[in-house]
C-alpha cells in the first residue's frame, strides 16, 4: 500500500511522501504531463493506449516530496475493461492523497465524464486542462475559471508540450496537499427515481462503511450489481476503521 | 477471506430488496445522468469558432483512412521512409566504416609495438573490436535516419489511422483490431510489442497478438535487412535505380511479415485459439504538430543509442566468442568450422550455409549481432583481412558463394525465425507459460525453414 495510514504529524510532514494519481482519457497528453512533472523521459506517442504499464515517478516541490502514479488512460470508470478497473481501484481503494485528472481542451465534454465519475469517489481532485495551445489553434476557448467554479475543484490550463502552466499546476497541487484549498465537488444529480434509490441505499450503507469511502458511490455500484466493491472495501486494511468494529456492527445488524 | 465475503453478503442481503430490477436500464440511466451533466458544464465553459481547421483534418482523414486510398497511402509512406533511410545511410556508412577500420589498423600497430600475444590481439581486435566496428558502421546510420522518421509518423498521429485501415483485416483473421497497434510497436522492438499486447483485454486475442508479434521486423533486424538489400538487391540493376530496388525489397519483406501475421492469426483462431473477435472503439486522435527537436532528441537517445548500446554490449563478447570458436582447433578443424559443417547440409537446402545458421543461433541474445557474427565467421574462415567498406563486405559475401537468392533467403529467415532472447523472456513473463513461450519460438522457426526451403527450391531447381 502506498499511502501511510497514520495521520501526518508535524515532524513527519517534511519527509512524508504524498501520492498523486494521474488519471485521464487516453491520448490527452497524460504521459507528457507525467514527464514534465517528474522529469522522466518516457517517449510519448500520439495514439491511445501508449501507456500500458503503470509508471511511477517522483518529484519535489516547495520541500514536499511526491510520488506520481500514471494510471492507464480510460474514458470512464465503469470497470468494463482491465484498464478501467486498474484506474478505478487505484483512485478508490489505494486512496492516493490527490488525484490529478488530465483533460483534452479540444474535446472537453467527453473528458468531463471521467472527471465527474472521479468526483463521485473523492473530493481531493485537481483538474489539468491540457492541450490549451491546440484548442487555441482550433479556435476553441475554454473558460478555466468558470470550469473551476462549475466543478468546485481547482482547475489549471496547461500546454504540457511547451511547459505552459506546469509551474502553476505544481503550486496548486502543493496548496491542495497543504490543505489551503477546500473543494466543493460538483455532484452528479440523476433522475428523481434513481436519486430516491441512491439516497435510501446510501443511508442504509453508511453504518457499515469506513468513513473514507463515499457511500453514495457505493450505492451507485450496488445499483449496478457490482458487489465486488464491498470485498475491496473490507480487503482494504484501514486502521481508522478496525475490522473488529465492522464485525460487531454486522453481527448486530444480522440479529 | 470467507468472513469478509460473509459480511459483504450480509450487506447485499439487506440492500438487495431495495435495488430496482432491470440492471441494464439502471446502468443506462447512470451513464446518461453523467453525460447530461458533462454536456451542461461543457456548454457553459467551451466556446468554439473557426470550423475550417476541423474541416481540413476531416478531409485529411478522409484520404488517409479511405477505403481505396488508405492502403496505397500506407505503402507509399512506408516506401518513402525506407527509401530516405537507405539512400541517406549509404554515405555515412562508408565514412564510418573507413574511419573505424583505420582505427583498427592503428590499434593493431599499437598491440604489435607493445608485444601483445597473438591470442590476445585476436580476441580483442579481430574478435571484439571488429564486430563492434561493424555494428556501428552498418547499423548506426540507418537507425539515425529511420527512427526519427518513424517517431515523426507516430507523433503526427498516423499510427491509429493505420490501425483503422487494418482493423477489418485483423478482425477477419479472428484477431483483435488493436493487434495492429501492437504490431506497429513490434516494428520498434518485439519485446516492447509483446508488452503492449496488454492493451488487448481478451486473453485469447492477446495470446494471438503475442505469438505473431515477431513477424514485425524489429529495430535489430532492420539494419541487417537494409544492408543486405543495399548490397545485393541494389546491385541487380543500374545505379540510378539501385536504392529504389533495395527499398522495395525491404518493403516486400515487411509486407510479407504483415501478411504472415494475418495468416498465422487466422490459422490460430481457427485451431488452437478458437473464438470470436471482440469489438472495440478506436478513437482517431487529432493530428498534432510534431515537435521536431523533441523527436530528434528522443528518437536518437531512446531508440538509436539504446539499440546501438545493446548491440555493442552483446556484439563485443559475441565477437570475441566467435573468434575463440573459430581459432580453437579439434584435430585440424576449428570448432566453428565443425559446427558449420554439421549445419551446412540443412543450410544449403534452405538457400544459405552453415555459417549463416550459426550466426542466427549465436544471435539469439539480440538480432542486431547476426550480421557481425556472420562476418566474423567468414573472416575467420580466412579469406580476406582488410574490410573497410560495404563493397568489401559484398566481395566477402560473394567469395563465400552468396548470390542474391542467398541474400533473399537470409532476409526471409531474418523475418521468420525464433524471436530474440529478450522477446522470449518477455513472452514468458506475459503468458506465464513455458509451453506458449516454446511455441512462440518454434512456430516462426518452422515457418522460416519451410519458406526458405520452398524459395530456394523454386529458384534453384525450378527456375535456375
Amino acid at each position: 500500500m502506498l499511502k501511510t495510514t497514520s495521520l501526518p504529524i508535524q515532524g513527519q510532514e517534511a519527509t512524508r511522501n504524498f501520492v498523486i494519481a494521474l488519471a485521464g482519457n487516453p491520448n490527452v497528453g497524460k504521459s507528457t504531463v507525467f514527464n514534465r512533472l517528474t522529469g522522466l523521459k518516457q517517449h510519448t506517442g500520439n495514439w491511445p493506449g501508449k501507456t500500458v504499464t503503470r509508471a511511477e515517478g517522483i518529484f519535489s516541490h516547495r520541500n514536499r516530496h511526491y510520488t506520481l502514479v500514471d494510471l492507464p488512460g480510460t474514458y470512464s470508470l465503469h470497470a468494463s475493461s482491465t484498464d478501467e478497473q486498474v484506474a478505478r481501484n487505484f483512485i478508490c481503494f489505494s486512496r492516493p492523497d490527490l488525484t490529478l485528472v488530465v483533460c483534452d481542451a479540444t474535446c472537453l465534454e467527453r473528458n468531463l465524464n471521467l472527471v465527474l465519475q472521479i468526483l463521485e469517489i473523492t473530493d481531493q481532485v485537481v483538474l489539468c486542462v491540457n492541450l490549451m495551445d491546440e484548442a487555441d489553434r482550433k479556435g476553441i476557448r475554454v473558460d478555466i475559471d468558470m470550469l473551476a467554479h462549475q466543478l468546485g475543484i481547482p482547475v489549471v490550463g496547461t500546454a504540457a508540450r511547451s511547459g505552459m502552466g506546469l509551474s502553476r499546476l505544481k503550486d496548486v497541487l502543493d496548496d491542495m496537499v497543504a490543505g489551503k484549498i477546500v473543494t466543493t465537488p460538483r455532484q452528479v444529480v440523476y433522475d428523481p427515481e434513481l436519486e430516491t434509490s441512491i439516497n435510501e441505499i446510501a443511508k442504509r450503507l453508511t453504518p457499515y462503511l469506513p468513513d473514507w469511502i463515499n457511500s453514495r458511490w457505493v450505492a451507485l455500484r450496488l445499483l449496478e450489481r457490482e458487489y465486488s466493491v464491498l470485498d475491496h472495501i473490507t480487503d482494504n486494511k484501514n486502521k481508522n476503521y478496525s475490522e473488529s468494529i465492522l464485525k460487531e456492527e454486522m453481527a448486530l445488524c444480522l440479529q | 477471506m470467507s468472513t469478509i465475503n460473509k459480511h459483504g453478503l450480509s450487506i447485499i442481503r439487506e440492500i438487495e430488496p431495495l435495488l430496482p430490477g432491470n440492471v441494464p436500464n439502471i446502468k443506462d440511466r447512470i451513464v446518461s445522468g453523467i453525460y447530461q451533466q458533462a454536456e451542461g458544464i461543457s456548454s457553459q465553459v467551451v466556446r468554439t469558432g473557426n470550423p475550417y481547421q476541423a474541416g481540413l483534418e476531416a478531409r485529411l482523414d478522409g484520404i488517409l483512412t479511405s477505403r481505396w486510398l488508405g492502403f496505397p497511402m500506407m505503402l507509399l509512406l512506408l516506401t518513402l521512409v525506407l527509401w530516405i533511410t537507405i539512400t541517406g545511410a549509404n554515405y555515412p556508412s562508408q565514412l564510418l566504416a573507413s574511419g573505424l577500420f583505420w582505427v583498427e589498423g592503428q590499434l593493431l600497430h599499437l598491440f604489435v609495438i607493445l608485444g601483445a600475444p597473438a591470442w590476445l590481439t585476436g580476441i580483442l581486435i579481430q574478435g571484439a573490436y571488429r564486430s563492434l566496428a561493424w555494428v556501428v558502421s552498418v547499423m548506426l546510420p540507418p537507425m539515425a535516419i529511420f527512427f526519427p522518421l518513424f517517431t515523426l509518423l507516430e507523433d503526427l498521429g498516423y499510427l491509429p489511422r493505420v490501425a483503422f485501415n487494418m482493423d477489418n483485416l485483423f478482425r477477419r483473421a479472428g484477431a483483435h483490431g488493436k493487434q495492429c497497434l501492437t504490431m506497429c510497436m513490434g516494428f520498434g522492438c518485439n519485446a516492447a510489442g509483446v508488452t503492449s499486447c496488454r492493451i488487448i483485454d481478451s486473453p485469447r486475442e492477446r495470446l494471438i497478438a503475442i505469438l505473431t508479434n515477431t513477424f514485425s521486423i524489429c529495430n535489430g533486424r532492420f539494419p541487417t535487412l537494409i544492408a543486405l538489400a543495399t548490397i545485393f538487391m541494389g546491385t541487380l540493376v543500374a545505379r540510378t535505380y539501385s536504392s529504389m530496388l533495395a527499398t522495395l525489397a525491404v518493403v516486400a519483406i515487411i509486407m510479407t511479415g504483415i501478411l504472415t501475421s494475418l495468416l498465422v492469426s487466422y490459422l490460430l483462431s481457427r485451431t488452437l485459439l478458437r473464438g470470436v473477435s471482440s469489438f472495440f472503439v478506436l478513437e482517431l486522435p487529432p493530428f498534432r504538430k510534431p515537435q521536431l527537436g523533441q523527436i530528434l532528441i528522443r528518437s536518437l537517445l531512446d531508440r538509436t543509442l539504446f539499440v546501438l548500446w545493446r548491440a555493442v554490449v552483446i556484439a563485443a563478447p559475441a565477437g570475441a566468442l566467435t573468434w575463440v570458436l573459430a581459432n580453437s582447433f579439434v584435430a585440424d578443424t576449428s570448432i566453428f568450422a565443425l559446427i558449420a559443417g554439421w549445419l551446412d547440409p540443412l543450410g544449403q537446402l534452405m538457400g544459405m550455409d552453415g555459417i549463416i545458421l550459426i550466426a542466427f543461433l549465436l544471435g539469439l541474445p539480440a538480432n542486431e549481432i547476426v550480421l557481425p557474427i556472420l562476418i566474423m565467421g567468414y573472416l575467420s574462415a580466412g579469406s580476406m583481412l582488410e574490410l573497410d567498406s560495404l563493397n568489401a563486405l559484398r566481395t566477402l559475401l560473394l567469395d563465400h558463394g552468396w548470390t542474391w537468392i542467398t541474400a533473399l533467403c537470409v532476409m526471409l529467415f531474418s523475418l521468420l525465425h525464433f524471436p530474440c532472447g529478450t522477446t522470449l523472456y518477455t513472452i514468458f513473463k506475459e503468458t506465464r507459460s513455458a509451453r506458449w513461450t516454446i511455441f512462440a519460438a518454434l512456430l516462426p522457426l518452422a515457418l522460416g525453414i519451410l519458406v526458405t526451403l520452398m524459395v530456394n527450391y523454386c529458384f534453384v531447381y525450378v527456375l535456375g
